[in-house]
């Protein structure tokens, strides 16, 4: 450790830090615009400006100027804040004072400091630069005359989301970003160039005006458009949900948050179930809570338990999900599935379908092979950390599935499972990459599982990683990749067929007479026997709705409290930004409502209670937030089931932008389809 | 002797004839009182009245919807919600004032980096229900054509002070 003297304060610092790091220790607030904890220095502000004693008496910028042992710093003396006066006000020159009409306004950096550090009026009166706007697509709009040009953008996009598209053309005052040739950012973290632009250059197109900050209620929730369990803050201001930001959690998403999951609320205000439907003479119709109940009721009488299921979809809610089980159980079924999707995922011990490794883990590892899935568009910031792993250092990544653009070198082994035969034996060269590595992963997505042979891919990838030695005290190298928010929570407390229980293949096709679908839209709703008899509870008008006879209107994630699993396994809990809409509720109510009006009453009238319950199913639930990092102790893997087939395998997620009803819903996202997918669609047919 | 000096007082209606004598002063001096509201008393360019919404002279509207009048407003009488126009510049939909919630404070006019809210020389905008009260966007703008000589010249007088 190196000792610091800031402003009279001692700290010990790791060599190697930069001087600001040391003033932040010290508690002392440095000014900055381009520096940024999470990408390269750059040092081209200048606003960071400290002074430093027995060095040549001169400003120096602190981000860019590395500590030594016994270093006295002062960061309040008149040259440092007469230096960064000085910087603000060259800051300002070409900054067009426009906050008023600019949507950072009250969240702005550059106001911020300029209040703090800058003088209190311009002498310039000479005439101000402009700049033409660039189209950078959909979602971040941009305002160019307002760039300070700290190139945060620029070394976000190469360093983070790994898509080198912005850059900056001539120099000095004719500096501007842009991506040159006219194109939509490809990534799928351009939102957060709205989040780490200090001033209002970036800013979010489809939120352009809509709001300022001190307008909106912030409530801490869980991103439930991918598995990742992004840490997210909702803003909301009366009855609506107006933007999404990402929470700081190191863990899993550092501080940022993917596209899907910040612009797709949008559609939580269209196409939604506000009422209580149910089907009268074939046409479905509004209705009271009670009618929809009797019908359900009344359905529910003459069948026996084996002909009923359930299936819960991919936003469900841990606590609802338990509600419905054991209402199932009540009504003597055992017919529950959560893998909506009949991914051949094996429930039977944690550490089979869950991320093992951990997404902060990835950092360690030091080869990876990715089986059937494609990290970047299943989960961007699980392939942000990859990347992030890749730039620090040489790390072999393979792929086996469909040739794909990660942002990170990848060798491909083949698009189907037939390679994953001499990886086992290891005949295969990237067998010894695995073999040498001392914390090898593999990653397995759920386009490997989605297949007829799933469960012997399953058994494949395991065996694999028994082989090439990822299964160790110490280190887990196996992981499964979901795509839904919902999956791992489910499996969590066994929302699963139980003894002679039907899983999905085997309620579809008249395998049941009454089917509840607990917003469950990714299936196939015309497989649904033509006689079963569907009671669809969600919260948006979907796949699932269309097919029901009776419509129990639900929470979307916004507007409940709900637990959720990620991917890992880390168990973390959303809180409500606002009220579902009209007759909606929040699922477990209904759930717990219906029970009791069929006169088998579900013990909880609580959420605490139902929580409680939670953690008595499985004690992961009283684990929130935490995820401890255990080594693999028992080798053994899922049963084999069958041969391989050498089909190849099929992407999980086709289009990102829209793979849920909440996204299908949104015209933003509908507008990024347009914009990103139908080209390459249309190029590929 | 107080007793009889109050006593004598009181029997000769002492503070009754020096009422009386006030009153037949004021008799003989000037009025104060004004016939409204044929006849009304001159106010201050700073008057404190109904609100308006300003154009500039090219008709344009001058609000910008950056809510600062929303911010202030210690009353929170002020609703505003924006999105962008066909143009791409940044207005207003919706701009309402709730004219039983305001106190006349002008800390909106003081916000408005635009002059375009401003609190015009009329206050006499009683109304027979209280749902006239709630002046939107329309009203505001139309009470602004209405009174923009008058509160151009406010401004104008009251310019040397700001």
């Amino acid at each position: 450790m190196v000792k610091v003297t800031v402003d009279g304060i001692v700290v010990d610092v790791p060599p190697g830090s930069n001087v600001l790091q040391a003033c932040e220790a010290a508690g002392k607030e440095v000014p900055r615009f381009c520096y940024h904890e999470r990408l390269s220095v750059a040092g081209n502000c200048r606003m960071c400006l400290v002074e430093i004693e027995k060095a040549p008496p001169k400003p120096f910028a602190s981000c860019a100027y590395p500590v030594n042992e016994g270093m006295v710093v002062h960061t309040d003396t008149p040259m440092v804040k007469k230096g960064r006066a000085g910087v603000m006000e060259f800051l300002l020159i070409n900054h067009p004072l426009d906050c008023p009409i600019c949507d950072q306004g009250g969240e702005c950096d550059l106001q911020d400091q300029a209040v703090g550090y800058g003088r209190d009026s311009s002498r310039y009166t000479e005439a101000k630069r402009a700049v033409k706007d660039k189209d950078l697509g959909p979602l971040v709009k941009t305002v160019m005359t307002r760039c300070i040009q700290c190139t945060r953008c620029i070394r976000f996009s190469a360093e983070v989301a790994g898509t080198p598209e912005l850059g900056a053309t001539a120099r000095g005052e004719t500096m501007e970003v842009g991506t040159y040739v006219q194109k939509a950012l490809t990534s799928e973290l351009s939102g957060n160039l709205i989040d780490i632009c200090p001033v209002g250059a970036l800013t979010s197109k489809p939120y352009a005006f809509v709001a300022r900050p001190w307008e909106l209620k912030k409530t801490d929730s869980i991103d439930v458009l991918d598995a990742v369990g992004t840490n997210i803050r909702i803003d909301a201001r009366g009855p609506e949900v107006l933007r999404v930001l990402p929470r700081l959690n190191e863990d899993v998403n550092e501080e940022w948050l993917a596209d899907k999951g910040r612009f797709a609320i949008d559609g939580l205000k269209r196409r939604r179930l506000d009422s209580v439907w149910v089907k009268r003479d074939g046409k479905l119709q509004k209705a009271a809570w009670t009618d929809a109940f009797e019908a359900i009721d009344a359905k529910l009488k003459g069948v026996s338990g084996d002909r009923i299921g359930a299936i819960a979809g991919d936003l469900a809610d841990a606590e609802s999900m338990l509600a419905l089980k054991e209402l199932m159980a009540a009504l003597g079924s055992a017919n529950i599935d959560c893998r909506v999707d009949g991914a051949a995922i094996d429930a039977s011990r944690r550490d089979f379908y869950t991320f093992n490794t951990s997404i902060a883990g990835i950092e360690e590892a030091d080869a990876i092979l990715i089986i059937g899935s494609n990290p970047r568009r299943e989960a961007p910031l699980v392939n942000a950390r990859i990347l992030k792993r890749s730039r620090a250092g040489r790390l072999p990544v393979a792929v086996v599935g469909p040739a794909a653009d990660l942002t990170y070198a990848a060798q491909n082994l083949g698009d189907g499972p037939a390679v994953l035969a001499s990886l086992i034996d290891g005949t295969h060269p990237f067998a010894a990459t695995l073999m040498a590595a001392s914390k090898p992963m593999i990653i397995v997505g759920q386009g490997a599982l989605r297949r007829a042979d799933g469960a012997a891919v399953l058994a494949a990838a395991w065996k694999l990683a028994a082989e090439v030695g990822a299964l160790s005290d110490t280190w887990h190298g196996f992981n499964m990749l979901h795509t839904a928010a919902a999956r791992v929570g489910g499996l969590d407390l066994g929302f699963v067929p139980g003894k002679g229980g039907k899983d999905v293949g085997g309620m579809l096709g008249g395998g049941v007479d009454v089917l509840w679908l607990l917003g469950a839209d990714a299936l196939d709703t015309a497989r649904i026997g033509a006689n079963t008899f569907v009671i669809y509870q969600g919260h948006h008008g979907d796949a699932g709705a269309a097919r029901a006879d009776v419509i129990l209107p639900g929470a979307a994630y916004t507007e409940k409290d709900g637990t959720y699993v990620n991917t890992e396994g880390r168990v973390q809990r959303g809180q409500r930004a606002i009220y579902p809409p009209g007759e909606a509720r929040e699922d477990w109510k209904i759930l717990r409502a219906f029970s009791g009006y069929t006169g088998k009453p579900l013990p909880y009238d609580t959420i605490e209670a139902l929580r409680a319950r939670l953690e008595a199913v499985n004690p992961v639930f009283a684990r929130l937030d935490i995820l401890p990092r255990f080594g693999c102790t028992d080798a053994t893997g899922p049963a084999e089931a069958g041969a391989i087939s050498g089909a190849p395998f099929v992407e999980a997620v086709p289009n990102y932008y829209q793979t849920d009803p909440i996204s299908r819903a949104s015209p933003t996202m509908a507008e990024c389809t347009a914009t990103y997918v139908a080209p390459i669609q249309a190029a590929a047919e | 002797m107080a007793f009889l000096d109050r006593t004598a007082r009181t029997f000769l209606l002492a503070e009754l004839a020096s009422g009386m004598a006030l009153t037949l002063r004021y008799f003989f001096k000037r009025k104060v009182t004004i016939n409204y509201p044929y006849e009304k008393g001159p106010i201050s360019p700073r008057f404190k009245g109904e609100h308006a919404l300003r154009r500039y002279p090219n008709g344009e509207e001058r609000c910008i919807a950056c809510k600062l009048c929303e911010a202030v407003c210690p009353a929170q009488a002020i609703t505003i919600e924006a999105e962008p126009r066909d143009d791409g510049s940044r207005r207003t939909t919706r701009y309402d004032i709730d004219m039983t919630k305001c106190i006349y404070c002008g800390l909106c006019e003081e916000a408005c980096p635009v002059d375009a809210i401003v609190e015009g020389p009329n206050f006499e905008f009683a109304t027979e229900t209280r749902e006239e009260l709630m002046y939107n966007k329309d009203k505001l703008l139309a009470n602004g054509d209405r009174w923009e000589p008058e509160i151009a010249r406010r401004l104008e007088l009251d310019a040397p002070y700001r």
